[in-house]
């Protein structure tokens, strides 16, 4: 503020020369509201640099016309690429997740990519900090772990059309050893994918 | 002293000894009869939105006029969030900038153009919209399409408001020309500010129809490219709350004041918050899209920055409108910390609806806040949390405020008297009562996860958890319903009501600062500095990404091959 500092009372109608003439109160309410937001800001940015806490940024082009023609596109699912690490690749479109339901061990740490062939839709995943638009050509991507168990679901959050309500899919979160059985008794396309990326 | 003496204009100015014609007034109302009747369809569908919420639907029975939820939902935007705003604003408008300045309009007839432009503007959106052929939110998101009419039409609405904005530019210029060395009178100079800002932040959208949606609904392109044009929409959907919030703030400061029975607190800053509108409102678009792809980290990061200083203004307003309001308050007797608070006319429902609006907008701000903190977006995002924040802001703080007006402002019009006061405190009660339970409850339901914009009456993933707060969102817009429906009754009442002697009929309050304006510093009534500003601050904010984007565009994405609503 260009504020005079020999400002004197608001209220005097004398005072001959243009100035701010801003109370004293009101200053310090200014000096206040100004520490207020440098504070949160200085809460975003540690919280995004130092504590992991991030938006989801440009990653991807991809052609929404044939994006869905070729891997990974063409195979949506999980596979896991390191132990412990998991990779998933989602379409969103009218108006369905493709995969509806994703299981994990607990403790995987998975990023999660996500292109729309269609419309705009969304992405949140309840109780977690997973939450992305789903542009048509482009792809969303944010890594998230998951460290307890249970379902979380997930819900389109932007307007499709007549059936956007009904658009949401769930992730199971399941101990380890649920998780190797279930990987044994089912023939997924992805496992053999992931095994062979995890023997390389 | 000189006749030259600019105080002693000054104090002429504030006389408000001009008084509109009859054809001014009725030029005035017009923009407010057609801001009321869309506030009355609209607000009809807000209500059935919030029935379907705890499984009360009626849309079934509207069948065949409004075909769904979304189709209902579209009206209920457009028409209150895009029309009501944007006719009362330029109406009231029009008056402040007369009144402040006591002359005339320079060129009326700009102004008359600019009114039919916009009126044939909505006519054109709204025919697309009933037949549902528009049913696209009023966020028109590609690659939803809408009939090439919806998008027209949204043009045309645009350009009259710019029509109608030089008109007010040219007036004021008019009266500088003729009162030099004299501080623009503040109500008139606040309206042109946000003029200006409108014009600015609406190149947004107006590039990105007239460059991608409306040619391609016309066929001439086979695509759009989305993250653009959700880019350019923010451009202009950021700076669009502050061009329904800044007229509030002229009567806040500039008139609320008067009604009271005070004065303006600080000339000064209320103009300096004005002018940092003015550069802070556009550059602020990303905080809408921080859970985009296709926008990097960093700018997304600069624009929370820069949502926080807008912040700042607002930071002011509450404190120099308070202080006016103390002024006020002290001055009728009232005493202690808070008893001056009970010594404000509360009798007058114009003066209450605004204080209630103010009130409420204190919770939209710190909601606003919580937006706007980059990562703490994450988890509010597209949540039933962002209606229940912007009910608080543009349905309450904008909207009452504009009710409040209209409750001096129409009898003035009209030259009647305010049809039955207590009806009209009723009225703005069961606003503040009705959007303290809807909103509290959409925030509610937005922090347990429910998605906004949805028919959450079908969805088959709602919890038993979200049951409670979905009917409070079904009493909010019961309660609602009925302050609408008591607002349209008072507003033809009113109009239909016995013309009064003209000592009767409530003159336009105009309230002079506690320390002469002409004592504000020069720069704070200068529009150069601050034009320059508003320019480089938006070229760096947003040139770079802007022109990345627009570089790569690809409009490949052709949406579905069927109508999706």
């Amino acid at each position: 503020m260009n504020a005079d500092p020999t400002d004197t009372d608001p209220r005097d109608e004398e005072t001959p020369r243009p100035s701010m003439g801003i109370d004293p109160y009101e200053r310090n309410w200014m000096r206040l509201s100004i520490l207020l937001l440098v504070t949160f800001a200085a809460t975003i940015t540690i919280g995004g640099l130092v504590m992991g806490f991030e938006v989801p940024g440009a990653e991807q082009e991809v052609d929404p016309r044939t994006v869905l023609d070729s891997p990974p596109w063409s195979e949506p699912g999980v596979r896991e690429v390191a132990p412990g690490i998991f990779e998933a690749y989602v379409v969103a479109q009218t108006w369905a997740f493709v995969p509806q339901s994703i299981t994990l061990p607990v403790g995987a740490e998975v990023t999660i990519n996500l292109t729309s062939p269609d419309l705009q839709h969304g992405f949140r995943v309840d109780e977690t900090n997973l939450n992305m638009m789903v542009v048509p050509g482009q792809v969303s991507t944010l890594t998230y772990t998951f460290d307890e168990l249970g379902e979380f679901t997930y819900i389109c959050h932007e307007y499709c059309g007549r059936g956007h309500e009904a658009m949401y899919g769930v992730i199971n979160v399941v101990s380890a050893q649920e998780y190797e059985a279930l990987n044994a008794s089912t023939t997924t396309t992805d496992a053999p994918a992931s095994a062979e990326e995890a023997a390389g | 002293m000189t006749v030259t003496d600019p105080t002693e204009k000054v104090e002429r100015n504030w006389d408000g000894d001009y008084d509109l014609t009859e054809a001014e007034k009725k030029f005035v109302a017009r923009h407010i009869w057609v801001a009321i009747a869309a506030l009355f369809v609209g607000s009809l569908f807000g209500p059935l939105q919030s029935f379907q919420y705890s499984g009360f639907d009626l849309y079934g029975y509207l069948d065949p006029i409004i075909k769904s939820y979304y189709q209902g939902l579209t009206i209920h935007g457009v028409l209150n969030a895009l029309v009501w705003t944007t006719f009362f604003i330029v109406g009231f408008t029009n008056l402040t900038t007369m009144k402040g300045l006591n002359r005339p309009l320079a060129n009326p007839r700009i102004n008359r153009i600019g009114f039919w432009v916009m009126t044939v503007g909505v006519l054109m959106t709204a025919v697309p919209i009933l037949l549902n052929k528009a049913t696209v939110l009023y966020t028109f998101y590609p690659p939803l399409e809408a009939s090439w009419a919806f998008y027209l039409g949204l043009t045309l609405v645009v350009v009259g408001s710019w029509i109608e904005g030089l008109g007010f530019y040219l007036t004021l210029h008019a009266w500088r020309r003729d009162n030099p060395g004299v501080r623009s009178p503040f109500i008139a100079l606040g309206g042109v500010i946000n003029a200006a800002m409108w014009q600015i932040a609406t190149l947004g959208v107006a590039v990105s129809i007239l460059t991608m949606l409306l040619p391609w609904s016309l066929g001439i392109i086979d695509g759009t490219d989305p993250e653009l044009a959700r880019t350019y929409f923010w451009f202009t959907g950021h700076p669009l709350v502050y061009f329904w919030l800044l007229p509030a703030y002229v009567s806040w400061y500039g008139m609320l004041p008067k009604q009271a029975g005070g004065k303006l607190f600080s000339d000064s800053l209320a103009r300096l918050a004005f002018w940092m509108f003015l550069i802070v409102s556009v550059p602020v678009g990303f905080h809408h899209q921080f859970v985009d792809p296709g926008v990097p980290q960093t700018w997304k990061w600069i624009h929370a920055i820069l949502t926080y200083s807008v912040f700042f203004p607002s930071m002011i307003t509450a404190f120099t409108v308070i202080a006016s309001l103390e002024y006020a308050g002290r001055k009728r007797g009232g005493t202690g910390l808070v008893g001056w608070i009970r010594s404000l006319p509360w009798s007058d429902p114009s003066v209450t609806a605004q204080l209630l609006a103010a009130i409420l907008f204190m919770f939209g701000g710190i909601g606003g806040l919580t937006n706007a903190s980059y990562n703490l977006n994450l988890v509010i995002h597209n949540t039933a949390w962002v209606p229940g924040h912007f009910h608080l802001t543009v349905a309450t703080a904008v909207t009452l405020s504009f009710i409040g007006i209209s409750y001096w402002m129409i009898p003035y019009l009209t030259g009647t008297q305010l049809w039955r006061p207590k009806v009209a405190l009723f009225q703005a009660w069961t606003w503040f009562v009705g959007m303290i339970i809807f909103s509290n409850a959409m925030h509610m339901l937005g922090l347990l996860g429910a998605p906004r914009r949805t028919a959450l009456g079908d969805a088959p993933y709602v919890p038993e958890s979200w049951d409670g707060h979905l009917l409070r969102v079904s009493i909010g817009g019961a309660i609602l319903l009925v302050s609408v429906l008591t607002y349209v009754t008072i507003v033809v009442k009113t109009v239909r009501g016995p013309k009064v002697a003209a000592e009767l009929v409530p003159t336009v309050p105009v309230a002079e600062s506690i320390r002469s304006a002409q004592l504000t510093p020069l720069w704070l009534d200068r529009f150069k500095p601050w034009l320059i500003a508003a320019a480089a601050l938006l070229v760096f904010a947003y040139g770079p990404q802007l022109v990345d984007q627009i570089l790569n565009m690809n409009l490949n994405a052709p949406g579905t091959d069927f109508t999706p609503w």
